[in-house]
């Protein structure tokens, strides 16, 4: 009787217990769809904020700035200087042509110029892709209500004329040159200072050195680098790069000073600085590549009496190169998304001309989402959305590159 | 003759040295991969000894006093007062919300890969996680603002809710630390060896009871690891918090009101040109030294936490 009881009762429990593991399953299938959904809307805020209505006056109707019947858009470039000389005052004049002189800018330049500092189009309002789509009829009748001179006009603020133009303070003409120029010069420097060091302390760690106490130290220092916030680095990188060695990262050792810059918060200091940064991430991942490489191919090189160096040079590192060059890139992928540490080293808030040597002042393209994320203004949103586009593009291409070069060609064993 | 003979081979043989003959290329070599090597350890010291050197001063000023730095509730440079409680209590907000949603959504997300989902889902799903992981913190500090920001003030209202505030980036922190917990922690639980799940099976256990009551607690210490790690990564973060988490220090425990992290802090004030030996200068790497020792701190009891608590299985 008592043993009938108790098997009801398992039988009863076996139910519960079943219904309990689907709620649960169902918990744990919804938390992953809450990721998923979370990396959607990500991404579709990005996008609606890339693209939308876009209402705008100009300061100054282009039409009246024709010369004997030649339109704006046709003038030639000594046309547009006289305009530019006979509207700027000698001072303002004279600023711009210390700047870059007017003898060595193009024609698009200049005709930006006017654009930009003559007929001055300025956003009046900015409306996201959803409103634009779903309200377009009511957008239009504010528009015309309130701001009758106003032209309005879809624009995706993504365009190629965004990627090719310098960077400048009017939203309409802004572009983003000026900072995916300076973010590949700074990546550059990151490249020369983390990879050879990086891979070097790897095949160290790896293959030289032995399990004593002072390499127990290295391999536990590199892992807690790995794990030190990028800030840190950025403020190690004022200290040393910008302060101490500001004569070597102003170049005045070199005697390559730019006069525009003239201090040590320069794409050297910021290359420099994230080198630091990425250099455990390049360890850890060179070791694991190195780790990867069977033993036997090592002993068979020592056993026809290479030396140490001769092996790792033309057996290891060959077949561990892939490996090594996909985390290269991942870590890469991380220092070209980094912004916080460039912030503390003191990238430049407004520069319109391309950096052209180490010894250039920086922006660099997360530098340039921030400060325009930070303004208060919608079109300056906008332009955020666009470049952070641009951005994640860039991350991407990197990343699928790193896969195909895992599946190209990586070994097995 | 044939002494002759023995003396010609025994000279032949000794142009066949099978001594070991110094190799200069080999040692320089070797030298190099060791100074590339301890190179990391400089880049430690030399971060213990820049912040250390430029905190030391800050505390030297006379407007600064530690015990007020520990104890004060105020962070106001212009007057004079230096309370790190502001910051740190912003921080403390922002870590603390962002991982009330990492911790559970995480673990869940590891569990159901390592668990439930079938290998061709979780073949799809990882590579998912792993594209959030790597965008760039400024895209999630964007977002933010964006979305977070304007979606809280539509729930709660626009009186409660400032366009800037410390929830909102705890929040969109919240899914920045999600993938992190759940690759590490999926890592951990795959780790434990069928047999285990096996046995429970065989005494009768549902899904849910192995997944919960024997792989859960066989993986604790890489799950422990995992959640220590997250909180370091928050505490340190940057760009979410300046973009969305508002400028000025504010000692409050509303989550809907704009207050300054210690990182956000860091980002405004060197955001200006910064002239060296400034007091905000020197404040700047004694909160950066605040910050990697505690970041520190976390990631060595984490590591010791694997040590010595994993369960090794043969």
């Amino acid at each position: 009787m008592k043993e009938k009881a108790v098997v009801q009762g398992f039988s009863n429990n076996t139910v519960a217990r079943h219904r309990k593991g689907v709620i649960w399953q169902v918990l744990f299938q919804a938390s992953t769809i809450v990721g998923i959904l979370a990396l959607i809307a990500l991404l579709l805020n990005v996008i609606n904020g890339a693209f939308g209505y876009v209402a705008y006056e100009a300061k100054v109707d282009p039409d009246t700035l024709a010369v004997d019947g030649v339109s704006l858009e046709d003038q030639s470039k000594e046309q547009l200087l006289t305009l530019i000389q006979s509207t700027f005052s000698s001072g303002a004049y004279n600023k711009l042509n210390n700047e870059k002189p007017f003898t060595d800018r193009t024609r698009e330049e200049v005709h930006q110029l006017v654009i930009e500092r003559i007929v001055r189009p300025q956003v009046v309002e900015v409306w996201d892709l959803w409103t634009s789509l779903t309200q377009a009829d009511q957008i239009r009748t504010t528009v015309a209500q309130e701001y009758p001179k106003a032209e309005l006009d879809f624009v995706s603020w993504l365009t190629t004329d965004f990627v090719t133009r310098p960077q400048t303070s009017e939203p309409l003409t802004a572009g983003v040159r000026t900072a995916i120029l300076g973010s590949l010069w700074t990546i550059l420097f990151t490249i020369l200072l983390a990879f050879p060091l990086g891979v070097g302390a790897a095949i160290y760690l790896e293959e030289y050195a032995s399990d004593n106490w002072l390499n127990r130290i290295i391999q536990t220092n590199i892992n807690n680098l790995a794990g030190v916030p990028s800030i840190v680095y950025g403020i190690l990188g004022l200290a040393i790069f910008v302060r101490t060695l500001e004569p070597l990262t102003s170049g005045e050792v070199f005697g390559m000073v730019d006069p525009t810059t003239a201090n040590g918060r320069t794409v050297l200091s910021a290359g420099l600085t994230l080198g630091l940064l990425v250099l455990p991430i390049i360890i850890i991942n060179a070791q694991e590549a190195i780790r990867a490489v069977p033993r036997s191919l090592r002993n068979a090189s020592f056993g026809v009496g290479a030396t140490k160096w001769q092996t790792v040079w033309s057996h290891v590192l060959p077949n561990a190169m892939p490996g090594i060059l996909t985390g290269t890139i991942l870590a890469v992928s991380r220092a070209i998304g980094e912004t916080a540490p460039l912030v503390v080293v003191g990238a430049s808030t407004a520069i319109s001309f391309d950096p052209s040597s180490p010894f250039s002042k920086f922006t660099t393209l997360p530098i340039q989402i921030y400060q325009w994320t930070s303004r208060p203004q919608d079109e300056f949103q906008s332009l955020a959305a666009a470049s952070i586009l641009v951005l994640l593009v860039l991350l991407l291409s990197l990343n699928a590159s790193a896969v195909l070069l895992r599946n190209r060609f990586s070994r097995r064993f | 003759m044939a002494e002759l003979t023995i003396q010609k081979a025994e000279k032949k043989a000794s142009t066949f040295n099978l001594r070991r003959r110094p190799r200069v290329g080999e040692t320089i070599i070797q030298g190099l991969l060791f100074f590339s090597g301890i190179f990391s350890i400089f880049v430690t010291l030399g971060i213990v000894y820049e912040l250390g050197k430029e905190a030391l001063l800050f505390f030297q000023m006379p407007e600064v006093n530690l015990l007020d730095t520990i104890t004060s509730t105020e962070w106001k440079p212009h007057i004079g007062k230096f309370g790190i409680w502001p910051l740190f209590n912003s921080t403390l907000m922002t870590t603390l919300t962002a991982m009330t949603i990492a911790i559970p959504l995480g673990m869940s997300v590891a569990i159901y890969l390592s668990e439930y989902a079938s290998p061709r889902v979780r073949n799809l799903l990882k590579p998912v996680l792993e594209v959030l992981a790597g965008i760039p913190t400024i895209v999630y500090g964007y977002f933010a603002l964006t979305f977070m920001t304007p979606l809280l003030r539509e729930i709660f209202g626009r009186d409660t809710v400032q366009i800037y505030n410390t929830g909102s980036a705890g929040l969109v922190m919240g899914i920045l630390i999600l993938p992190l917990i759940s690759s590490m922690t999926e890592d951990a639980l795959s780790a434990v060896p069928r047999s285990l799940r096996e046995a429970a099976y065989g005494m009768g256990a549902t899904k849910l009871e192995v997944a919960l009551q024997i792989v859960v607690p066989a993986a604790l210490s890489g799950i422990a690891a995992a959640i220590i790690v997250g909180i370091s990564r928050a505490i340190g973060e940057t760009m979410i918090v300046a973009v969305a988490a508002g400028a000025g220090p504010n000692f409050t425990f509303s989550p809907f009101v704009g207050a300054e992290t210690i990182t956000g802090h860091i980002v405004r004030i060197s955001g200006g040109d910064l002239s060296y030996d400034s007091i905000d200068y020197n404040s700047i790497f004694a909160l950066g030294l605040f910050l990697f020792v505690i970041t520190l701190t976390l990631n060595i009891i984490s590591q010791a936490i694997v040590r010595r608590f994993r369960e090794v299985y043969e």
